[in-house]
């Protein structure tokens, strides 16, 4: 008898009858929306239906509609992260017109010492590594430069996504991605605003999480 | 319709002992209906219970024995049509699994792949038409639990009642929902037992049906029970007995 | 009320008119909003299949995926601790707490710590667990326990939970507008999201393959638990371990898809290893708990082994006519419903929670359902031949427990009469002539309660046939 609870859970398992069970068969390709338009079009409506604002734009005019969705909501603070290449356009834009683009906050420091200020911010924008049009949902990979808790802990999560990311679905997802080789601290699929029906089924948006979700497909 | 099997010359009837202690007319008219279309029916003296009740009660032996009982007395290679589903399925889905490991396990399975719900033998084996001759009524239905999950056989038997034109068919809104019978059920835990059946009796009241259909005793005795106590003044009848009715003009 | 006959439990659940209500209403709403998301039914059968070849192929392989889980966590730098008991997962989660001298965790929502009965030990040992989950936090508040697995608060009403949140939160008007009582929520945890030293969260799924846990949620309080504490600790039943990456979008699509009726949940979490170098935020430690409790004994018997297919949606417990209308709290033990009903007695003993194998009329709605088709009924049935010892040699705690010589007696009765046609026949017309005087005693007595006296015909069908002259051969 082995001396370790992991070594007598292992050992009960290991004496149990076997019972053979195939390998399931591979959940079969949705390819219900194989042109990429029709992949944008089922993420937005899908998005929309949870309540999240979707805009689908050329590349060149994510950043004046940004301006314009940030001052209709009074925004004063803005988290971003200044090492991505969205983050760079974002600063350079700041610099070259301030007008509607409103105090951009770096995340640059670690969580402990700058935890108050990510409890205090406004809204955060941040890239979204690719989305799965069957079910609408983002995927999220934070990184060092674009940090986990930019989209959770802001009120405002606003997420830039590029169309040819979208993926017809999550199985093609992981395939294409090779998420199983390397996948990251942490990854997230996000479908809109945090919500809940816990009291009396009734959906409530804006529980925990973010309040609201801000989509930008860039689709040249 | 067009029947899915060639039409045999004779087949089995197995009562059920609730029909048998209870509802006599609707097996005499499950007869009555299949005979009318040319099959004899022949009903062995020696049958008695599926074996279910001991089956779901925690004692397979016993409901072994029963059940090895029947599979000898329905001993010739022809349909046995059971007018009740969870009989029905008891026989046909449960006799393999109660049987696992036993000697005539090979008997039992032969024995399950004989055995037709009795509006699926209706639909799928004789393809029926019936004509009504009875005045406008309006009925609901109630799906029990085992013809709809086990023997599938909802759709014929809705198929049969559809077939008569002045019947008008108010669906429940809770149809598919168990009506608490569940046999040693009802005795061993009365009050959900009783919670779940009253429950159906207000659905069904609702409908402002003058009669409940069903394809199973068990559930038309306790819905009727039910509906009696309360003073609820709709009747509860096997759909072999009603379209046995119907075509006759009562 | 765990200490109180279930009948007791029973009686006072369907006395309460409003609970009744507030189930009947909202397990309605959770079965056609299933309905609405799994329409296409050859598609749903097919994704059915694939959860429950996901499953058994998951099963089959348990002890190695549970090491290769193990193996793929340290790499990522993940701890992994294994507890047979829940006295000892509690002492495992106790210990990391102290370790960091934390006087406070955060909890997203764990069925498997109702299990261990956590909060009351971390209590006992003056550590104060804040249950995030709205739901939770809710019943928290008001001292109770979870009445269903995936909407814990769902026997209360709007306006009982705004007494509740008047009563129990500081500075609480009484409101019934659900998103003031959310607002509510969502400012007293926010900062207990700040403060807290240690997060603990349930899992979904493990991926043995890649050592990930896959959390799914939609409040967003699970990420807060497991992302803004710097100590994380995840508790999961060891069952909760599937072989690959791949096998995740259709066990996904199942659980939302059962559970709530959703494409997909708001959040799905994988959480892969703590920080790793470099990076900003997340917690620096990970430490993953992995509970037997009795499930390796469950794990021996091929048949009873299915119970560890559950991925916990719920939707049992939706479509379950006796769950719907006495709700969670009246099986007296933390898993309720169908999947409580099989769970239950085989973790707790048939002595102790046998009754609930058989207040089931085996309808049979819980299988057509499950997401994952493990053979509710036909394990009910199974554990109550377990009961009276009637099927062959096992390892369910209690069996036997119910063997008398009364019943046995009546049931060899029965199957003496009924392989015995001519007694049999003569029973019957016995009853046919004498029935109807029958002393309403006995099971006569349960029958009546709820219907009228039945009423014998007085010549049975054996009797009509021959009358009539039906072919007997």
């Amino acid at each position: 008898m082995s001396d370790t609870a992991r070594d007598r859970i292992l050992e009960r398992l290991r004496n149990a009858p076997r019972q053979e069970a195939p390998r399931p068969d591979a959940p079969a390709s949705t390819a219900a929306d194989p042109d990429r338009g029709a992949r944008v079009g089922r993420l937005k409506s899908l998005l929309e239906a949870m309540r999240t604002e979707v805009h689908v734009l050329p590349a060149a005019e994510w950043i004046p509609r940004l301006r314009e969705v940030l001052q209709a909501r009074a925004i004063k603070t803005l988290l971003y992260a200044p090492e991505t290449g969205l983050g760079a356009a974002l600063a350079e834009a700041r610099q070259q017109d301030a007008a509607g683009l409103p105090e951009l906050v770096a995340y640059s420091e670690t969580v402990e010492s700058f935890k108050e200020r990510i409890f205090a911010v406004d809204a955060a924008v941040t890239t979204a590594a690719g989305a799965v049009a069957d079910t609408g949902a983002l995927i999220l990979r934070p990184t060092r430069a674009e940090p986990r808790l930019m989209s959770l802990v802001p009120p405002v999560h606003i997420a830039v996504l590029a169309a040819e990311a979208i993926h017809p679905s999550l199985s093609e997802a992981m395939q294409d991605g090779r998420w199983s080789a390397d996948m990251p601290t942490n990854l997230l699929l996000i479908s809109g605003p945090s919500k809940t029906a816990d009291i009396e089924l009734t959906l409530a948006f804006g529980v925990h999480g973010p309040k609201e979700l801000i989509v930008f497909i860039l689709d040249d | 319709m067009t029947p899915e099997f060639a039409k045999p010359s004779n087949v089995y009837f197995f009562g059920t002992c609730l029909i048998d202690a209870f509802y006599p007319d609707a097996g005499l008219a499950a007869i009555r209906l299949i005979e009318r279309e040319g099959v004899r029916v022949v009903f062995p003296p020696g049958q008695s219970c599926c074996g279910q009740p001991a089956y779901n009660s925690g004692f397979p032996d016993e409901a072994r024995a029963v059940a090895r009982r029947q599979i000898q007395v329905f001993g010739r290679d022809i349909p046995v049509v059971v007018p009740s589903g969870s009989c029905a399925a008891m026989m046909k889905h449960h006799y393999p699994v109660l049987f696992a490991g036993a000697d005539d396990l090979a008997q039992a399975r032969a024995f399950a792949a004989r055995v037709f719900e009795w509006s699926e033998f209706m639909t799928r084996v004789l393809g029926v038409r019936y004509e009504d001759r009875g005045r406008p009524i309006r009925v609901t239905w109630h799906s029990s639990c085992h013809a709809l999950r086990e023997m599938k056989v909802i759709e014929h038997s809705k198929q049969l009642l559809r077939q008569l034109g002045n019947v008008e068919l108010a669906e429940l809104t809770n149809e598919s929902e168990c009506c608490g019978f569940g046999g040693t059920f009802s005795i061993k835990h009365p009050a959900l037992s009783g919670a779940l059946v009253n429950d159906k009796v207000d659905d069904i009241q609702a409908t402002g049906a003058a009669r409940v259909i069903a394809g199973d005793c068990g559930c038309l005795m306790n819905i009727a029970g039910a509906a009696q106590l309360r003073g609820w003044p709709f009747q509860a009848q096997h759909l072999a007995e009603f379209i046995w009715e119907r075509i006759h003009g009562e | 009320m765990a200490n109180e006959p279930f009948e007791n439990n029973v009686d006072r659940a369907l006395a309460d008119a409003q609970l009744r209500k507030n189930f009947a209403f909202a397990m309605g709403n959770f079965i056609l909003k299933r309905r609405a998301v799994f329409s296409d039914a050859e598609q749903t059968e097919r994704l059915r299949t694939i959860g429950h070849a996901i499953k058994q192929r998951a099963l089959s392989r348990l002890p190695e995926l549970l090491e290769q889980l193990e193996a793929a966590c340290t790499r990522n730098g993940i701890r992994v601790h294994w507890a047979e008991t829940t006295a000892v997962g509690n002492r495992i989660v106790l210990e990391i707490i102290e370790s960091h001298a934390a006087a406070r965790v955060v909890k997203g929502k764990s069925m498997v710590s109702e299990e261990m009965h956590l909060n009351a030990f971390l209590a006992n040992h003056g550590i104060e667990a804040i249950e995030t989950d709205l739901g939770e936090f809710i019943i928290q508040l008001n001292g109770e326990t979870p009445s269903h697995i995936i909407v814990p608060a769902i026997h209360k009403n709007k306006a009982q939970i705004a007494q509740i949140f008047h009563e129990k939160v500081a500075g609480a008007p009484y409101t019934e507008e659900v998103a003031e009582l959310n607002a509510i929520a969502r400012n007293t945890l926010r900062r207990k999201f700040y403060e807290a030293g240690i997060g603990l969260s349930g899992v979904n799924f493990a991926v043995a393959e890649t050592g990930t846990l896959c959390l799914v949620e939609n409040e967003g309080n699970g990420r807060m638990c497991t992302t803004v504490p710097p100590v994380h600790i995840a508790v999961m039943g060891l069952e909760k371990v599937v072989e690959r990456l791949e096998d995740l979008p259709p066990l996904l699509r199942l659980l939302t898809g059962s559970a709530t009726g959703q494409l997909v949940t708001t959040y799905v979490n994988l959480i892969t290893s703590p920080r790793r170098e470099g990076e900003k935020d997340g917690p620096q430690e990970v430490h993953l708990v992995i509970l037997d409790n009795g499930r390796s004994r469950i794990y021996q018997d091929p048949q009873l082994r299915q119970t560890l297919q559950c991925v916990r949606c719920g939707t049992c417990l939706n479509h379950c006519p006796v769950y719907t209308r006495i709700g969670g709290h009246a099986y007296g033990f933390v898993y309720p419903g169908p999947i409580g009903k099989i769970l239950t007695p085989q973790v707790e003993g048939l002595e102790k929670a046998g009754t609930l194998a058989f207040a089931s009329s085996l309808c049979g709605a819980c299988e057509e359902v499950c997401p994952v088709k493990i053979p509710i009924p036909a394990l009910l049935r199974r554990l109550r031949d377990e009961s009276y010892s009637s099927a062959p040699e096992s390892s369910v705690p209690g069996r036997g427990c119910k063997q008398n010589w009364a019943e046995r007696l009546a049931w060899k009765g029965w199957a003496f009469l009924n392989t015995h046609p001519r007694l049999n026949r003569l029973t019957t017309a016995l009853l046919g002539l004498v029935g109807d005087y029958l002393p309403p005693a006995g099971p006569l007595e349960r029958w009546m309660r709820y219907r009228s006296e039945p009423k014998f015909a007085p010549r049975s069908l054996h009797r009509r046939i021959r009358e009539e002259g039906i072919a007997d051969e």
